[in-house]
């Protein structure tokens, strides 16, 4: 199944998205995801126009090197004519993107049409790959090039990595030490450019900019430093590059853009629900664990107080009497117990030592917060309850340490209750 | 004390049309401890911009230690406004302040052990030590700006220009800046502050610079800061002013 054929696809999808990854988390960091779309659709007349010169000054017209400088050359005229509207007009940024993208776009569209109907007597072109990408189409010649390009930008990138980081971060400071930022930044949207390019023929103007935005999006998720996530989303676009061009090499009449940029996709999907920190799925899990923590505590502390009333804070209770006080589920108790927090026997429940002291340490913050609520902020003393109830779970031992100290380690709450000091005879 | 760490000569910027600064001539001695204060719009951070060649002079020129500033860029540091940066961006405390070793160092070779020897300093100097391999975006305000003072500290400069470095920081952070700032005049440096809160002018502040578009006065705390001169400086004659400046410039420019 992996005949030569496949290989170079796979290499040429590959390489474009180890290209448009890494280059694009500059384009994202700097809020210019858009700018890799307008000018990728910028560069579909270039590709048209350099087919058409091909023919009149008679070289072959579809040799890469002729379409990909004639992609370059408009993608880069475009790009210029946004900065220029930006700067010199009222027109702001995201205007002269759509501006500049629809025309550039519908001038391509109209020259492609022309062509594609033996408008210059070359019959079929074949140049409608470039809208929605054919990885099939791609030629050892093509990848060759693909390969020179990419590593160009990349070497480029490595050199420079350091001003990069620092113009993209803060461009004034960069500026206060001596560096051209202008330049540095023409540089720098130079590299999207040529990287953007790069992937045309495999995924399409239509498309490429998902390639841009996409891989660095999901490196994003995965690391707090620049390098690291510049070699992430190099991967995760390669992989996606790699995995749409196999895809779609099975499925004949797909093209190959849409295959691309779905697997991208997925991995961002993938990258948002499981990065650890950032990702939804270790956010649900510590929401679980925090509710977990609080029903636990505060059944420990409803101990506590049945507790108070008679002074025997380790007896055991009648578990159906300790879940009624604030209706909790009959698992809190199990939790407990798998924490070493409480012992069951049969239908009742106590304390454990290790349970005892949690749980003096609980109320103790508990009320120490209820008083600081009702004399320092001054809220009543039958409003400070249920504030207290969500706090005290929250708060860490630096902070009620100095509350504490502020209060003057006080011995009774704004309610006339003791506040535990340590763990009862 | 031997001469100007700073000096503006009939300096006067203009974005677009409309005057930001006119006519202002104004030497800082070395070894300052410097504010400059004056209203909103008064061209405060522009003056600094100015003086670290960040904004196009429509007119005068600015000295640094008697040389253009592109000759003596290395031993100045600026601190810009925290707010000016995206701090989402990827990056740890230690990266942000590395930064301030790049323009010694070289832009293309990698930081080498001195420089971060230099950069720990710093940010032990600033308290922050312990949270050099913090994502910046889990920084408090106040950790965000010792953070850009650090890297300052970092470039080891002869002048520090910093804007609003006091704005919306913590008791804690506020007092640490004040000692640094103190450390660093007594050790023979240059500090020119934008200050916003005027109360802690005479208490942080030596030298003092009252500006609304043209400079009202400036010199040591003791005879500048008068109520006479805040009143010339925050009383309400800046709209008739800008008035006038645009009118002027808009007739030298249909000239």
């Amino acid at each position: 199944m992996f005949d030569a054929t496949l290989i170079t696809v796979m290499a040429g999808a590959s390489l474009l998205g180890l290209v448009s990854g890494a280059l694009g988390c500059f384009a994202v960091l700097k809020r210019q995801s858009l700018l890799g779309d307008a000018l990728a659709h910028a560069a579909l007349p270039g590709v048209c126009l350099a087919y058409l010169s091909g023919g009149v000054i008679g070289v072959d017209p579809k040799h890469p090197l002729l379409l990909l400088g004639g992609a370059l050359a408009t993608a880069w005229v475009g790009t210029l004519l946004i900065l220029s509207i930006t700067r010199t007009t009222r027109i702001r940024q995201d205007a002269a993107l759509g501006v500049v993208l629809s025309v550039f776009f519908g001038a391509g569209i109209v020259l492609l049409t022309f062509l594609q109907h033996g408008g210059a007597g070359a019959g079929q072109a074949g140049l409608d790959k470039f809208l929605f990408g054919q990885a099939a189409s791609l030629v050892p010649r093509d990848v060759f090039l693909m390969a020179v390009l990419g590593a160009l930008v990349l070497l480029t990138l490595a050199i420079f990595f350091r001003p990069f980081q620092l113009i993209v971060f803060d461009p004034v400071y960069a500026s206060s030490q001596g560096i051209p930022v202008r330049r540095f930044e023409i540089l720098l949207t130079t590299l999207i450019v040529v990287a953007v390019v790069v992937g045309l023929q495999t995924v399409g103007v239509v498309l490429m900019a998902a390639m841009v935005v996409t891989p660095a999006a999901a490196a994003r998720q995965w690391t707090d430093r620049l390098l690291t996530m510049v070699v992430l989303a190099a991967v995760i676009g390669a992989l996606a590059g790699g995995t749409g061009a196999f895809v779609s090499a099975l499925a004949r009449r797909v093209p190959t853009g849409p295959l691309v940029v779905l697997s991208a996709t997925a991995l961002l999907g993938l990258s948002l629900l499981l990065a650890p920190r950032r990702g939804l799925a270790w956010a649900a899990v510590r929401r679980l664990r925090n509710r977990r923590r609080v029903r636990v505590e505060n059944l420990l502390k409803d101990l506590w107080r049945l507790g108070e009333r008679d002074g025997r804070y380790a007896a055991p209770r009648a578990v159906s009497d300790v879940l009624a006080v604030r209706a909790a589920p009959r698992t809190a108790i199990d939790q407990a117990r798998g924490a070493g927090l409480v012992a069951v026997t049969g239908p009742l429940v106590q304390l454990t030592s290790a349970g005892l002291e949690r749980a003096a340490r609980v109320v103790r913050n508990h009320r120490i917060w209820e008083l600081y609520l009702a004399r320092r902020l001054d809220i009543a003393a039958d409003h400070v309850h249920r504030d207290a109830e969500d706090m005290e779970h929250a708060l860490d031992d630096e902070v009620l340490e100095a509350i504490d100290r502020a209060l003057g380690r006080p011995t009774v709450d704004p309610h006339g209750r003791p506040i535990p000091r340590g763990v009862p005879a | 004390m031997s001469g100007d760490a700073l000096e503006f000569h009939d300096l006067t910027v203009a974005y677009h049309i409309r005057p930001v600064l006119w006519d202002v001539d104004l030497a800082v001695p070395e070894g300052r401890l410097a504010a400059i204060i004056g209203p909103n719009g008064a061209g405060k951070s522009t003056l600094l911009k100015a003086a670290l060649d960040l904004v196009p002079l429509a007119s005068g020129y600015v000295r640094v230690f008697g040389r253009p500033y592109r000759d003596v860029r290395r031993r100045v540091a600026y601190v810009p406004q925290r707010e000016s940066v995206d701090w989402d961006f990827p990056a740890s405390v230690a990266d942000v302040v590395l930064m301030g070793r790049y323009g010694q160092a070289g832009w293309f070779r990698r930081p080498g052990r001195k420089d971060r020897r230099l950069a720990h300093e710093a940010l032990e100097r600033v308290g922050m030590a312990e949270y050099a391999d913090r994502q910046i975006s889990r920084l408090s305000g106040g950790q965000q700006q010792r953070t850009f003072l650090a890297r300052a500290l970092a470039q080891d400069a002869d002048l520090y220009v910093m804007d609003e470095p006091f704005a919306g920081v913590d008791a804690v952070t506020e007092r640490t800046i004040v000692a640094l700032l103190r450390e660093l005049r007594d050790r023979g440096r240059t500090v020119l502050c934008v200050q916003h809160d005027l109360q802690t002018v005479p208490e942080y502040f030596d030298w003092v610079a009252l500006l609304n578009m043209r400079l009202v006065a400036c010199g040591p705390v003791a005879e500048t800061f008068t109520h006479e001169n805040l009143h010339l400086t925050y009383g309400g004659h800046s709209a008739i002013l800008e008035r006038a400046a645009t009118t002027l410039l808009k007739g030298q420019r249909g000239r």
